[in-house]
């Protein structure tokens, strides 16, 4: 309980945005009795309501499953997405990882396809387009073979899932110099074509995904990899190889 | 007024097939002309609107957060149920129905579970071809595991993220419709309204999130897939955004609620830390294939490092109490058990809220790289909130709700008492009975989605001439009026206390008496405190900003108020329920600790109908038959 435990005081430089066409600024507040077992969200919740109670605006924030699934939060702490602790989302960050007095500094995503919607809320709906562009196999409900009818080896099964973990949250996007989407994008296309069922579509889902994440204003891949450092489930940056193949793969089939 | 649930009859096994065969048919070249409204796209929502748009039904897709592939669904962790009996361990269609059954402890329709039962085959398949990765053996055959209340292994899963898999799978359907056009998806929008006309459902108003605008939608169907209730408790494993509202606005407008105090505290969660937090983490039940649920036997242990305690100084009480099913008894069984030995002073850690899940005789058994293997990203979450390690000493466990096996009333065609309303997932109340049993929610909604609505909407739809009322009609109007009219008043109040204040003094009252343990005197107590309080939150809330921006607090605010009048039904529900089932224990029913069911009187779903805010509901009644499970004690002992 919280009052075993020694309570901390941050003060917090939150990038505030009233709207996509305000220019925004930084503003300071403190965030006071914080434990060690807060979550990041939990501080921010604090400092909301102290906020209400004394008359001023919450910031807003992206939010909703709090266990690093959902992929909805979304801020920037410290310069790095998420906070920058290995395989950790923001509603999973918590703030032992800080020091008593530190100082934070709280901003939204920052990349060209994603604007500003208000303060830390973001538009990300250009992750929705690359996928609707051809991340998928183009089965029908009903009228599939059983389940156990096509074999999958465990390591395509397994890398299957290692590249299916992403919770789309665009931290990669977020991360990169360029704001591309390469990782998301790479791990979508290798999900399906390390598995058979995926096979059949996979030049033609190659090629459209990459054409979606040009018209969604993503910029380019220059291996700078911060991609793979800014992702909050450890996905492999192995997927924009495999892309890369499937692309260069797809220009003869 | 007895409710007719319209269940096909004859033998069980040619139920379903029987009535596909009788339903009627849309022509395929009609199907366009008719709009289908889904709200929710989690498992249910995204698996119907992805198949109704692939029939080639015109569908308007709704969800609150920023993507469909958000949905709460996202956080199931453990697996999903199916009759295939791969291992060959004696699995069938039957028993999956039987379990089901049993597991919900005689409270639900035999037919919908039957039919459950049956498509659950049919979903794994549906699941393997859109490219889920389940898990699989070095052959590259699907692989199982076990959940609770079952003898079988019948779990299929995806590492620890069946659920988000599962979703993904949906969602990649649903984008793929997007794209082709036959599904339009609306983001950010929150459904605040049911506009019925003429006593039928014809479509509903939501606010854009983002600019705050009120919208309003017409269709010839609306379905609901919104999910389920149980942050009525404020600390619980659902989504922060989860809420009664949508179904609750549909109850308002006269859609019958049913069984609402059946909720599920799930046994395996970590223990609250402290006051300002804001939900509680569910650690998956799979984890109780290799963990044993113990507490020290000797108070004088409890604070003693668990490591440092012998064997023969623990008390493993799930397999001391329940020796045929051991770590695996069923959630409310597991969940009672737990607070029986915390509320004997023997729980462990802050508070002395916890047990032990202790997985030292699985890593000494199959290693700890297995054990990692299985649970990895489920030991890793728990390492995170708790800063502790699991595979080092054993993990810290406490019940937490996690579950609504309540909700909007449905006939077998899943369509409410409002005609052309239609419920889907864990919104409505059909197949769980009191009691789920674990990994069969992904599999209701799933089933729900892509194998029964196809069928049944088209039921409906073929008896209705399609775009009878558009939005223009003046109902809509009223409709955007009445929301906009109840979004003023909450700005107008100005007054001191958070709306989260609000929710957590509610969420207290509702875990503290009508949570694990319920009697008639706690009851009453929160039927005479919820209206004191609902009345205070109308005059002493603070929401401040406007109505035409993001505004959270407002949001928050909305679906607080409306937990406000829901908390009150679900307490009123379980105060008339004067017997124990599955989740709902009244301590005044039970026989030595166990759930004491009175068949001869509550042998029924209880759907309550909306009269007025505290007003009190008019109780209908849909009496359960039981022709091929026979009415028995549960037993898992
Ligand atoms: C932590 C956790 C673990 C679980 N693990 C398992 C498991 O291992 N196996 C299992 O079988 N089950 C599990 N469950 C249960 C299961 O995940 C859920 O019951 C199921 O996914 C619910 O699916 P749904 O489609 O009905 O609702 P949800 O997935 O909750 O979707 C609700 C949808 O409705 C939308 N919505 C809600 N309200 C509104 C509104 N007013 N306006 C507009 N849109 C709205 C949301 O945006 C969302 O799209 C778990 C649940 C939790 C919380
Ligand atoms: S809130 Fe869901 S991942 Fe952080």
């Amino acid at each position: 309980m919280s009052e075993h435990h020694k309570t901390m005081t941050f003060t917090l430089i939150v990038w505030r945005q009233k709207g996509p066409n305000d220019p925004g600024k930084f503003e300071t507040y403190t965030a006071n009795n914080i434990t060690e077992h807060h979550s990041f969200l939990e501080m921010l919740d604090c400092v909301n309501e102290d906020l209400i109670k004394s008359g001023r605006e919450p910031i807003v924030f992206d939010h909703d499953c709090r266990e690093g699934i959902c992929g909805m939060c979304s801020q920037v702490i410290n310069g790095m997405p998420h906070g920058g602790e290995k395989r950790t989302t923001v509603c999973q960050l918590h703030m032992r990882t800080f020091k008593d007095g530190d100082t934070i500094y709280v901003e939204p995503w920052r990349a060209r396809a994603f604007p500003v919607i208000k303060d830390l809320v973001v538009d990300r709906s250009a992750l929705d387009k690359v996928v609707q562009a051809g991340a998928y196999i183009s089965c029908h409900t009903g009228g599939v073979p059983d389940g156990n009818a096509i074999l999958v080896p465990k390591g395509a099964a397994d890398e299957a899932m290692d590249a299916a973990e992403c919770i789309g949250c665009g931290a990669c996007v977020a991360g990169c110099p360029n704001g591309a989407a390469m990782l998301f994008t790479g791990a979508k296309v290798s999900q399906y074509a390390v598995i058979p069922q995926g096979r059949a579509e996979a030049s033609r889902r190659v090629k459209s995904l990459v054409t979606a994440m040009q018209e969604c204003n993503f910029g380019n891949c220059s291996n700078h990899y911060e991609c793979q450092a800014s992702c909050p489930k450890g996905i492999d940056v192995k997927f924009i190889a495999r892309m890369n193949r499937e692309f260069i793969k797809a220009q003869f089939a | 007024m007895i409710l007719d649930g319209k269940c096909p009859t004859g033998p069980i096994q040619q139920t379903w097939d029987k009535h596909r065969f009788d339903l009627k048919l849309v022509n395929p070249s009609n199907k366009r002309k008719y709009n289908i409204i889904v709200v929710g796209t989690g498992l249910a929502g995204g698996a119907a609107a992805a198949s109704l748009g692939e029939l080639g039904y015109n569908v308007q897709a709704f969800c609150y957060q920023d993507s469909p592939r958000r949905a709460h669904s996202i956080a199931a962790q453990g697996g999903i149920n199916a009759a295939k009996n791969y291992p060959n361990d004696g699995d069938s269609i039957y028993r999956l129905f039987y379990d089901t059954i049993k597991g919900g402890d005689f409270r639900a329709r035999e037919a919908d579970v039957w039919r459950l039962a049956q498509v659950s085959n049919n979903i794994i398949d549906q699941c393997v071809a859109q490219g889920v990765p389940f898990a699989r053996d070095y052959a590259g055959y699907l692989d199982n595991r076990s959940f609770g209340g079952a003898q079988v292994s019948r779990t299929f899963y995806a590492r620890g993220q069946t659920g988000q898999q599962l979703l993904l799978g949906a969602y990649s359907a649903l984008s793929r419709q997007i794209k082709l056009g036959t599904v339009k998806m609306y983001e950010r929008r929150e459904m605040l309204d049911l506009v019925v006309v003429d006593g039928v459902a014809r479509g509903i108003t939501v606010r854009n999130l983002i600019t705050g605008k009120l919208e309003s939608y017409a269709a010839d169907a609306v379905c609901l897939a919104t999910g389920g209730y149980v942050n009525v408790f404020y600390l619980s494993t659902n989504a922060m955004g989860c809420s009664v509202t949508a179904i609750w606005k549909a109850h308002r407008k006269g859609a019958y609620l049913a069984n609402p105090c059946y909720t599920q505290i799930h046994p395996t969660c970590i223990p609250q830390a402290g006051e300002y937090q804001s939900k509680l983490t569910l650690m998956s039940e799979s984890l109780r294939n290799d963990g044993r649920c113990w507490v020290p036997k000797n108070k004088a242990d409890l604070n003693k490092h668990p490591n440092d305690i012998p064997e023969e100084d623990r008390d493993y009480y799930l397999e001391r109490k329940y020796p045929s099913f051991g770590n695996l008894a069923p959630r409310d069984i597991a969940s009672r058990a737990a607070k029986e030995q915390c509320d004997d002073g023997r729980g462990v850690g802050p508070g002395g809220r916890g047990v032990y899940l202790d997985f030292a005789s699985a890593i000494k058994r199959v290693g700890e790289d297995t054990i990692r293997e299985r649970y990895g990203n489920l030991f890793e979450m728990y390492e995170k909130i708790t800063a502790e390690d699991g595979y080092k000493r054993p993990m810290r466990m406490y019940p937490a709700p996690h579950y609504s096996m309540g909700g909007l009333w449905v006939d077998y065609n899943l369509m409410s008492n409002i005609p052309g309303l239609f419920v889907l997932g864990e919104a409505n109340f059909s197949v769980h009975g009191a009691n789920r049993l674990g990994a069969s929610a992904l599999m209701q909604g799933l089933a729900d989605g892509y194998f029964v609505i196809p069928y049944t909407i088209g039921g409906y739809l073929a008896g209705v001439k399609p775009g009878q009322v558009t939005s223009e009609h003046p109902e809509f109007r009223k409709s955007e009026e009445d929301v906009k009219n109840s979004v003023n008043r909450l700005f107008d109040i100005k007054g001191k206390k958070t709306v989260f204040e609000f929710m957590r003094e509610l969420g207290g009252l509702m875990w503290e008496n009508c949570g694990m343990a319920r009697s008639k005197e706690s009851l009453e107590i929160n039927l005479k405190r919820i209206p004191e309080l609902r009345e205070e939150f109308w005059k002493n809330v603070k929401v401040s900003g406007t109505g035409s921006e993001l505004n959270q607090q407002l949001e928050n605010a909305g679906r607080t108020a409306d937990f406000f009048e829901f908390a009150e039904l679900l307490c009123r529900d379980a105060h008339h329920r004067n017997e124990s089932c599955g989740g709902h224990f009244r301590v005044e029913y039970q026989d030595a600790g166990e759930a004491q069911r009175d068949d001869v009187n509550f042998a029924y779903a209880a759907a309550w109908e909306f009269k007025g805010t505290g007003k009190e509901p008019e109780l209908h009644k849909e009496p359960l038959k039981f022709e091929n499970v026979h009415l028995a004690v549960r037993s898992y002992k």
